[in-house]
């Protein structure tokens, strides 16, 4: 079986998040990059199927060279080979097309991707891809087994779970629950070592246009101050959310 | 020229969410001068749609669809209305299906959109990124526009209308993806509908001090959450956790109890209306995200809470 996961490189989570320009683009000043966490419990579950069934883990990212640790954390972790695609993504119309080309030159089994990046939030790579490549698509995906052809995937839904069956091949978007925080790897000295020999080819984009384009951006208004309530004086914050913030 | 909107039911009845998402429609129907189509899925009574201003409501009966189908369905009907803009919710089902048929529609979509657009020429609209911490205005390029609305930013707005209503098969797509089995939570509370959500930390303890929340919450019909550690540690379920990498929370209320508020936590919740906060340590970053605070233990401060909640709630019924 080989696996293609699709690996986005976004600023830590403990990021503030601050931009330049008149507020146009993002300032990297200062920020951690890290693999996507969606997109980090994917390449773990990935690298799952590798241990136990044996499964080829590409991993594939679109980004210039500055995001090269990104990709060579993935293979310290435990990805066979990487493909980064060198160009600076534009929107997720222009990566879905490019991630469909690598799709198509490689044979694979199985697209495993995180849902959404926690950047730019688009939460639309994954179903485009399945869509521009005609094959079926597992959102959300909090558990999935491999038999054979088949893949058994469970899925978060509205005030529940749904489980469903697929052939391969699939494009699966996991989240968390996919795997558990406790599996998440830490690359060790070894494997470090190691994602210094294995390939990281760098490819061309191929021609793709963008159908959306960020403006502006706008950090949150500033709140009020808190209002401060005693402890042994519930009642009051009761008549604020009853009388002032009216929702109760 | 049309706007084509996606009414979703759960047993057969419009949830608020998807009323919300009808009426945003509506507005963006009225800025651009055009007709709202609603594609009512599996809904015993159709006809509420009128009250949120559908012109025409499609109606399609099917058991149950994948998103590929769904996707397959929704591109028919706006191909077929001649539709500019398809809107949909960003809940479960909204999420897998909104990008698949952007593809289809080779369309520009934006996820997370919090209000109408800003502009229709270039069609610009404001939707949250970066988790939460900040926003982003977008021009969509592409002639169709495919929109995912924000839970809770836009509101129920009744304007009553009088609809044709048609009938519309499901449209036939090749997939191999078959449901074998649905679990629903029963009894509880769904973080996603809920108008109030009360969630603990690792302040709680241990897992088993959880019944303190889950006390708090079924006073106020409320869902219950956690913050990441918890979850972490299994004293919840991953369904429960919220923040950054969890659930997005947009309730009009949202209670933290022993929730010290790292950002990532206050990025997943920020989307809510009123924010109250109970902590021990009056200098947790909580308190300064927070609308109304309380300094003390969570152990005699929530008891009191919910005693007086009974009360207010018996007085109030």
């Amino acid at each position: 079986m080989k696996i293609l996961v699709c690996i986005s490189h976004v600023p830590d989570t403990t990021s503030k998040i601050n931009f330049n320009n008149e507020l146009t683009e993002f300032d990297t000043n200062g920020v951690q990059f890290v693999i996507n966490p969606y997109d980090e419990f994917a390449l773990t579950r990935a690298i799952w199927f590798q241990e136990k069934q044996g499964a080829k883990v590409t991993v594939v990212h679109v980004g210039d060279a500055s995001t090269e640790p990104t990709l060579r954390k993935c293979l310290a972790i435990g990805a066979d080979d990487a493909i980064r695609i060198d160009a600076v993504p534009t929107d997720g119309f222009f990566v879905a097309q490019q991630l469909a080309e690598i799709y198509k030159q490689g044979e694979y089994d199985l697209i495993l991707t995180g849902k959404e990046s926690i950047d730019y939030n688009g939460a639309m790579v994954p179903g485009l891809l399945a869509s521009f490549l005609d094959i079926d698509f597992v959102n959300a995906c909090i558990s999935l087994e491999i038999d054979g052809t088949t893949a058994t995937a469970e899925t978060e839904i509205d005030g529940g779970t749904e489980t469903f069956t697929a052939n391969l091949p699939l494009v699966v978007a996991g989240q968390k629950g996919l795997v558990e925080e406790k599996d998440l790897k830490i690359p060790n000295m070894r494997g470090i070592m190691m994602a210094r020999k294995k390939p990281l080819s760098i490819v061309a984009p191929v021609e793709a246009t963008a159908v959306t384009e960020i403006e502006r951006f706008e950090k949150p208004a500033q709140k009020a101050a808190c209002k401060m309530i005693d402890a042994n004086d519930v009642d009051q914050l009761i008549e604020l959310l009853h009388n002032e913030a009216k929702v109760i | 020229m049309s706007v084509l909107v996606f009414a979703d039911t759960s047993e057969g009845i419009y949830k608020k969410s998807t009323l919300e998402t009808v009426s945003y429609a509506k507005a963006i129907s009225d800025l651009l001068g055009s007709e709202l189509v609603a594609v009512s899925m599996n809904a015993t009574d159709n006809t509420a749609l009128q009250n949120y201003g559908a012109n025409q409501i499609v109606n399609v009966q099917s058991a149950s669809l994948n998103n590929k189908q769904y996707a397959a369905t929704l591109t028919q009907i706006a191909k077929e209305k001649n539709s500019t803009v398809v809107v949909l919710g960003n809940n479960a089902i909204g999420n897998s299906v909104a990008p698949l048929i952007a593809a289809q529609l080779k369309a520009g979509y934006t996820s997370n959109v919090v209000a109408v657009p800003i502009n229709t020429a270039p069609f610009t609209v404001v939707r949250k990124n970066f988790s939460g911490k900040a926003f982003g205005q977008t021009q969509i390029l592409s002639e169709v526009k495919v929109i995912g609305l924000a839970k809770n930013s836009f509101g129920i707005v009744e304007k009553p209308t009088t609809a044709t209503v048609t009938d519309f098969q499901a449209t036939e797509t090749n997939t191999t993806l078959a449901s074998v089995s649905v679990d629903k939570n029963s009894g509880k509370i769904a973080i996603a509908d809920a108008d109030i959500v009360v969630s603990g930390g690792r302040g709680l303890k241990e897992a088993s001090n959880f019944s303190l929340i889950e006390d708090l919450a079924e006073v106020l019909g409320a869902a219950t959450a956690c913050s990441k550690p918890v979850s972490d540690m299994g004293w919840r379920p991953h369904s429960e956790h919220v923040g950054q990498t969890g659930k997005p929370v947009a309730a009009n209320l949202y209670i933290a109890v022993a929730i010290s508020g790292a950002i990532q936590h206050l990025a997943g919740v920020n989307a809510s209306k009123t924010k109250v906060v109970i902590n021990t340590d009056p200098e947790a970053p909580f308190f300064k995200a927070a609308d109304y605070g309380i300094v003390g233990d969570a152990f005699e401060v929530v008891p009191k809470l919910i005693e007086k909640l009974k009360a207010f709630k018996a007085e109030n019924a």
